[in-house]
């Protein structure tokens, strides 16, 4: 437990349900799926042939000339970044640049970038090859435009861990504020790949949804139908902020940032450890770090992807270190898998169910896995006084990441 | 054989493309960099697209010598 108070007062997004936050949200408590039908021809020549691609193209927000010295994961980065700065009314707070730091990352970075320039390479040689290449798709290329944008001078930080990145990013964000490094920091996760090899790659190793003729049921986590996860692309942003500077400027305040867990399983390249042992002391540090007990978790956004191994392990982690009373979702049922933009958008998903008093809800769980006995808001949106709430996000490598979220 | 006004003209198209130069901006007294704010990645751009547009070749030493748009324009003249 710190005695720095760390709270949330900036949101954006850009995810396959919406543009922005509001849109996100409404799309969600609607119970609306944002997969479909790849638009893309390439679809035609794989297994897989759906997604859940942006809602609204970042062509469409960011100016053409912008746009060539931009992968598609540092612009959409950017839009839910300045999101997030507008709504925390920072702008005009005059805030010291010296205290405003940068914590965003992305699992796979800019290999959109690198695949289509390598295609370039081959057909028109070197002298072809954008000189924006490099900037384009190195790693911390979102977190490094995202810091430029905001004139942010108190460090720039880009983490990968797979499907986890997006909370690591909120996790080093309450970090580098409790050590009194920065005021405020801008995190969050980004991912844009949506392009035939990453899509190979995970259909050959079998973790993607083959249910191609009907899309919008192909994510259903926990369901016995499962049978993989649905790629999409999102970007989520969180302006992170020392409670008493927050206060002392009058913000509006979302939520707090109680407790962060990381842990890391050291077992697997890619599967789960099947009790969950690693995701359990993540989430036991989480609840202690917040300073609270399981019982005070009322609520758990779970990373439940709709797979068929790694949803259930989750289950046996939530009721080991919290019970078996919170009523959990998987906003993944309806946004497909933001690979490492999931913890970000989750963790607006698990602040705005805070705020609302209401958790979303987890569509197409028509038929639940026999060792499902937790209480799921299945189908409908549903409401419920939420104190406290976890954000759990897994990934490769045996990455375990858990967020606390409590009413400010 | 293009004529100056044409290879300006090109020019302007071009810069347009790559660097969103407003091409009314464009005239061969302007330099690249103080006058259209084309950075040095962007002139990269401008010239390779340069060399495809007039079938010139603009050898990287030669770049640093085009500051303004009348010295590629007499460049691209002189070797088109």
């Amino acid at each position: 437990m710190s005695n720095v108070d760390v709270v949330v007062t900036g949101l954006g997004a850009t995810t396959p349900l919406g543009g922005d936050v509001a849109s996100t949200w409404d799309a969600m408590l609607a119970g609306r799926s944002g997969v479909g039908r790849l638009t893309l021809d390439w679809a035609d020549q794989l297994t897989v042939k759906i997604g859940a691609q942006l809602k609204v193209d970042p062509s469409e927000v960011i100016d053409r000339v912008r746009m060539r010295r931009l992968d598609r994961s540092e612009a959409i980065a950017l839009i839910a970044a300045k999101q997030a700065w507008a709504d925390s009314g920072l702008e005009d707070a005059g805030l010291d640049k010296e205290r405003l730091a940068v914590s965003f990352g992305s699992g796979i970075g800019g290999a959109l970038t690198l695949l289509n320039q390598d295609d370039i390479l081959e057909e028109s040689g070197q002298r072809k090859v954008s000189p924006h290449t490099v900037p384009m798709l190195m790693p911390n290329g979102p977190a490094a435009w995202v810091g430029i944008e905001l004139q942010a001078r108190a460090g720039v930080h880009a983490m990968a861990s797979a499907c986890a990145t997006g909370a690591e990013a909120m996790s080093l964000a309450l970090d580098i504020i409790r050590s009194g490094r920065a005021d405020v920091v801008v995190a969050g996760g980004t991912e844009a790949v949506i392009h035939p090899l990453p899509y190979a790659g995970f259909a050959n190793m079998r973790a993607m949804s083959t249910r191609n003729d009907e899309p919008e049921k192909a994510s259903r986590p926990w369901d016995k139908g499962r049978d993989g996860f649905v790629f999409g692309e999102g970007a989520g942003a969180i302006v992170l902020e020392r409670a008493d500077h927050a206060k002392a400027r009058g913000a509006r305040i979302y939520a707090r940032l109680a407790g962060a867990g990381i842990t890391s399983d050291g077992f697997d390249i890619v599967q789960p450890d099947p009790e969950c042992k690693g995701g359990i002391r993540a989430m036991s540090k989480a609840i202690r770090d917040a300073g609270l007990t399981g019982a005070d978790i009322v609520h758990v956004n779970a990373h439940a992807t709709s797979t068929p191994a790694g949803d259930m392990g989750e289950i046996i982690g939530i009721k080991a270190a919290i019970g078996t009373h919170p009523v959990i979702t998987s906003t993944k049922s309806m946004s497909g898998h933001l690979l490492g933009a999931a913890g970000a958008l989750e963790s607006i998903a698990t602040i705005l169910a805070i705020r609302d008093s209401v958790v979303p809800p987890t569509i197409n769980l028509d038929d639940p896995d026999d060792k499902l006995d937790l209480d799921v808001a299945a189908h409908k949106a549903r409401q419920l006084d939420i104190p406290a709430a976890m954000n759990n996000s897994f990934g490769f490598g045996g990455h375990n990441v858990a967020l606390v979220f409590t009413r400010p | 054989m293009a004529t100056r006004e044409e290879i300006t003209s090109g020019l302007a198209e071009i810069l347009e493309e790559v660097a969103g130069v407003n091409p009314d901006d464009v005239a061969e007294g302007k330099s690249f960099t103080d006058d259209l704010d084309v950075d040095s990645l962007s002139m990269v751009e401008v010239v390779v697209a340069a060399e495809e547009k007039f079938g010139v070749k603009i050898p990287d030493n030669e770049v640093q010598n085009l500051k303004t748009v009348g010295d590629a324009v007499n460049y691209i003249e002189a070797n088109h």
